[in-house]
């Protein structure tokens, strides 16, 4: 039984079910991360996957937009707790990028520019679950948030989705990334507030 | 790092340290302690039951069951304004935690240390400069404190205090005024002020910035431009403008 705040609760925000549990609702578009944004240029850009053999497919920029690209509409909900509602994306399915690649995984570790990393298994990425996005809300994606591109695995806390991704590499085992080595859970679903070890 | 339950906890002592903030002192039983960086989340609850969680960092380190929280006023914010106006000695709320194993400074290393405030990101870069005065290293500090106006400074006197006893090398900067009497610069933290008040590169200092988002974004843009190794350099943004 949780106590009570003296006084507390006149500013309240308003609450809504699409909210997990302990979340608020921003309008705003906050950044969190662990260091300086990384400025990557666009003919300098790959995305790599490598699967548990080794072998490796990888796209250019002008590759990615070859493909068939995506709108998304999404909810995104940060572990530092404010949610956005209905926010727009553009970029293409982790699925596409997956045609013809062979796999067992069971879970991949996403990559970035920047050296941040953060695992995921593999069936929060597929059947329709997370895109590798370049726009949002009609915009070139900035690179405070992650621009050029950067993974969004909408269903988990935001640190999944990876800014200035560059790659997934695919393992049989799960493996801790960058916050899930300093305190944040492995998987990280916001619904059953999956935040730390 | 240390996680665990939500945790009932007394404000014992508060205290006006700015215009628009608050150093808040709680009573947290069995609190496991925590290092200079980390941070709790703190949940109020209000009478019919409807809840609301925030980010504060510690403004202290170390054990024991009293932790210290600074809390700059956010207007419009749900959260600030209360424990920032409304909360007194005796009120309760929980806290979970510490959390964090990232942003935090642990004494042992040999590089020198860079701290980077802006506002109250002062707030956890205080608990290490405090943690290298108390475990008496020689590990060469500096402080690079953006703040407003003199008045507005978090922590002023302790930090003053800090300086004087030679640990700590601080450099103010002022984006609004100086204090009576100043013949310094007036503005935002630019190249010039990192070139004369940060470690060099050649130092391979460690580097902690804190503060606003858009403080954090523009510090840190410009240490990578004058060559600060980008892996040397931790952030943690406050949100907000
Ligand atoms: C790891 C971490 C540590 C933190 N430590 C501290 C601390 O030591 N002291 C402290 O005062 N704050 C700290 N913060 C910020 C704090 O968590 C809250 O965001 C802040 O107090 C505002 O909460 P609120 O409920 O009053 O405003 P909200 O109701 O959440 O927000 C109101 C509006 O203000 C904007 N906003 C939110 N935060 C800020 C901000 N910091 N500056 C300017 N605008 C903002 C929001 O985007 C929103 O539009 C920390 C945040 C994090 C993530």
């Amino acid at each position: 039984m949780a106590v009570f705040s003296r006084g507390f609760g006149a500013r309240r925000r308003e609450s809504d079910e699409r909210l997990p549990p302990g979340q608020y609702l921003t309008e705003d578009f906050p950044v969190l991360s662990a260091g300086p944004t990384p400025r990557v240029e666009l003919d300098e850009w790959r995305f790599a996957i490598r699967n548990e053999n080794g072998a490796t497919k990888a796209w250019t920029w002008d590759e990615l937009m070859a493909l068939p690209i995506e709108e998304v509409t999404t909810d995104i909900h940060c572990v530092t707790r404010w949610s956005k509602l209905g926010t727009h994306w553009r970029g293409v399915s982790i699925d596409t990028l997956f045609e013809g690649i062979e796999t067992d995984a069971g879970y991949a570790m996403a990559h970035s520019y920047g050296g941040y990393t953060t695992n995921v298994p593999m069936e929060d990425l597929l059947e329709g679950k997370s895109w590798v996005v370049f726009e949002f809300e009609g915009e070139p994606l900035d690179p405070e948030h992650g621009g050029p591109a950067r993974l969004i695995v909408p269903h988990l806390y935001f640190w999944k989705s990876a800014k200035w991704v560059r790659g997934l590499t695919l393992m049989e085992h799960d493996a801790p990334g960058f916050w899930e080595q300093n305190g944040y859970n492995m998987h990280g679903d916001p619904w059953t507030e999956e935040r730390y070890w | 790092m240390i996680v665990g339950d939500w945790r009932p906890a007394t404000i014992s002592e508060v205290a006006d340290v700015t215009p628009t903030a608050r150093v808040l002192r709680v009573t947290v039983p069995d609190w496991p302690g925590s290092e200079p960086g980390q941070h709790v989340d703190v949940r109020l609850t209000a009478e019919d039951g409807y809840q609301a969680v925030r980010s504060y960092s510690l403004g202290s380190y170390g054990d024991g069951d009293a932790i210290e929280l600074a809390v700059d006023e956010v207007p419009e914010g749900e959260v600030s304004p209360y424990l920032v106006r409304d909360v007194q000695p005796g009120d309760m709320l929980e806290v979970k935690g510490p959390l964090g194993g990232y942003f935090v400074w642990r004494p042992g290393g040999a590089n020198p240390v860079q701290l980077i405030a802006g506002g109250s990101g002062i707030v956890p870069l205080a608990a290490m400069a405090k943690a290298r005065a108390d475990a008496g290293t020689g590990v060469p500090f500096r402080l690079l404190y953006s703040v407003r106006r003199p008045e507005t400074a978090i922590y002023r006197d302790e930090l003053e205090r800090l300086a004087g006893d030679g640990g700590l090398d601080l450099t103010w900067v002022y984006t609004r005024g100086g204090p009576p009497g100043w013949a310094g610069r007036v503005g935002r933290v630019d190249d010039e002020v990192i070139t004369s008040a940060v470690w060099p590169v050649d130092r391979m200092p460690d580097v902690f910035v804190c503060g606003p988002t858009s403080f954090v974004e523009h510090v840190a843009d410009a240490l990578v431009r004058l060559g600060h190794p980008a892996a040397k350099i931790r952030t943690e943004r406050f949100g907000g403008a």
